[in-house]
């Protein structure tokens, strides 16, 4: 019964998922599937608020590693639930100056990090250490100057062959992942829906 | 269950209910035709109306699309512009008959209205632009499921390598070693992405290890229904291991559901606790270089896999091992050696060289189709079948 129900469960709800995608009489138990996942989805947002609380509680409370991060974390996360509840969220409200001033540019540097993270993934994944690493290294630099005004200002064609690198050789390898994770999706998704796959579950058993 | 869908297909096509189609051309009215039929390829409820516009007719100030009511008076569904052009009423009753008009308006005053026509909304039991993808689905499942019963019977499956599963074991006795966490990062979307689903069944694979070794395991999640999710799977290894001792329920917690505070939260989590292992498995976006880089600042062997072909070089570039695509579905059959699961990672090869053929055919019969009427139908019917609406 333990692996029963739940497999059950995925079973029916895989078919019609699959049914609603062909059969246009059945797209109505495919969206009510999707509400109902909606329902549980809106219902977890609670649970996730309760962990949150609840392990920064206990680190405070025990004096855990790294505690004193815990208030802040705490602190932050009702000043927005609490601004946001009792004054609303409209233009002017605390809520919205909390988020435009705090959260937004606090997201914005994290976003602003990724220039510093590409410099130094670039450096290392374009070293010449061999001849791929040198082709791709070539590739990269001529479709940079591509994008460039410089680029054409050097030679007309520069742009050319960099949208040429871009449309041919690496649109046909992403086009290669995406093929290969589609058969991928669907393995996954039949092994799930059979029940072939259990592990999720707790075992293959 | 899924070898019925073809039968379905044709008896679909053949009970299928078009709806009526109807048409009708207006004499001096500035409508010239207005046409009323089924939409196509719906769970009904809808009317496809469809309306030319006469050039030799003075231009009206407007134009109303009207339905005739059940009580018989003419009501408005919408103004429509002085040119040809489509529209779909919806929300209507299956299997009762709607009329329309056009009616033009001059300075307020109604002109000639178009000619009435009808049309009675049906649904459609097969959707006719998603057949070839049907028939090709079963295909695949049938390749599948054949490799899966032929590893059920112990055939002798070949598996390549895959170095970054192979690297599972060696990155979790690592932490062990040192004394440090293993990270396990689910990407940043929910349950309902097939990628997700992936991910949490690799975690149960890797929770086993950790369960083992005695490793401590963190997951930080960006969704609550994945923290949910992630905790049960933990739990059910430790349990399978026999070690319901180790399994730290607030090791796998949820830290908020926008992007970058996620970013954040994690990359907080690597600097303070130093994993000595980090895996990265599921759908990523622009997070995933930054989480990616700070791994790797802090000394941990990262094993990444995502589906998303933007982020794949970033993987690559900053992580030891990464899973490009399907390497990332094939993880949990290829880290249980169950042959079962083995069969249906075969199964799914044999697809895609179905599919290696199948695109070596398409591209040689559209180049020689351009000079070769019959190779040109070829492309065609590859392209029709492989196509979806």
């Amino acid at each position: 019964m333990r692996l029963f129900v739940p497999l059950t469960i995925t079973f029916v709800a895989g078919i019609i998922m699959i049914l609603q995608f062909f059969v246009p009489a059945t797209q109505s138990m495919g969206e009510s599937l999707q509400e109902w996942y909606m329902i549980v989805a809106s219902f977890a947002i609670f649970i996730g608020a309760a962990n949150l609380l609840q392990v920064h509680v206990h680190r405070i409370r025990f004096k855990g590693r790294n505690w004193k991060y815990s208030p802040v974390t705490i602190v932050g996360f009702s000043a927005m639930i609490l601004t946001g509840l009792i004054l609303g969220i409209e233009k002017g409200t605390p809520f919205n100056f909390l988020f435009l001033e705090m959260v937004a540019p606090m997201s914005a540097t994290m976003f602003s990090l990724l220039a510093f993270f590409v410099a130094s993934a670039a450096f290392r994944a374009f070293r010449a250490s061999n001849w791929r690493a040198t082709l791709l290294l070539i590739s990269a630099f001529v479709v940079m100057l591509g994008r460039v005004p410089i680029g054409a200002m050097i030679w007309p064609r520069i742009p050319l062959i960099s949208e040429w690198i871009m449309q041919v050789p690496n649109l046909a390898g992403q086009r290669a992942v995406m093929i290969g994770a589609a058969m991928g999706m669907v393995a996954t998704s039949l092994r799930m829906i059979f029940g072939i796959e259990r592990s999720y579950l707790g075992g293959a058993d | 269950m899924l070898f019925v869908l073809p039968l379905l297909v044709f008896t679909g096509a053949i009970f299928a209910q078009s709806g009526d189609i109807a048409s009708g051309d207006g004499g001096d009215c500035f409508i010239l035709s207005l046409t009323a039929e089924d939409a196509p390829n719906d769970a009904g409820g809808g009317i496809d109306l469809e309306w030319t516009v006469s050039a030799h007719v003075t231009e009206p100030d407007s134009i109303v699309l009207e339905r005739l009511d059940e009580d018989g008076a003419w009501s408005s569904i919408g103004t429509i512009l002085p040119v040809d052009g489509s529209r779909t009423d919806e929300k209507l009753s299956n299997g009762l008959e709607y009329t329309y008009r056009a009616v033009s308006f001059y300075g307020g005053i109604p002109g000639t209205p178009s000619v009435e026509v009808s049309a009675v909304p049906a649904r459609q039991w097969i959707h006719k632009g998603r057949i070839g993808m049907l028939i090709l689905l079963t295909l695949i499942s049938l390749v599948i499921f054949y490799f899966i019963e032929q590893g059920k019977r112990g055939k002798d499956l070949y598996i390549r390598r895959i170095a970054g599963l192979t690297a599972v074991e060696d990155a979790v006795g690592r932490a062990t070693e040192m004394g440090r966490p293993v990270l396990y990062i689910p990407g940043i979307m929910d349950m309902d992405d097939i990628q997700t689903i992936a991910s949490m069944v690799i975690l149960g694979r890797v929770a086993m290890k950790t369960a083992e070794y005695g490793s401590s395991l963190l997951v930080p999640t960006c969704r609550a229904v994945v923290m949910s999710v992630a905790q049960e799977t933990v739990k059910e290894s430790y349990l399978q291991m026999g070690r319901p001792d180790a399994y730290q329920k607030g090791n796998i917690n949820y830290i908020t559901d926008d992007q970058f505070g996620y970013a954040a939260g994690v990359d907080g989590i690597m600097i303070r606790q130093k994993p000595a292992a980090i895996f990265m498995l599921g759908t990523f976006y622009a997070e995933s270089l930054i989480l990616a880089e700070t791994g790797r600042s802090v000394g941990a062997i990262q094993i990444a896999g995502t589906a998303m072909p933007s982020q794949i070089p970033f993987f690559i570039a900053a992580c030891d091992y990464t899973l490009i695509g399907e390497e990332l579905f094939a993880a949990s059959a290829y880290l249980s050696k169950e042959p079962k699961l083995l069969g249906s990672l075969r199964g799914q090869d044999v697809a895609k060289l179905f599919f290696m053929i199948v695109i070596v055919i398409g591209v040689l019969a559209a180049t020689i189709g351009e000079s070769w009427e019959p190779a040109a139908r070829v492309a065609d019917f590859f392209k029709t079948i492989t196509s979806v609406r």
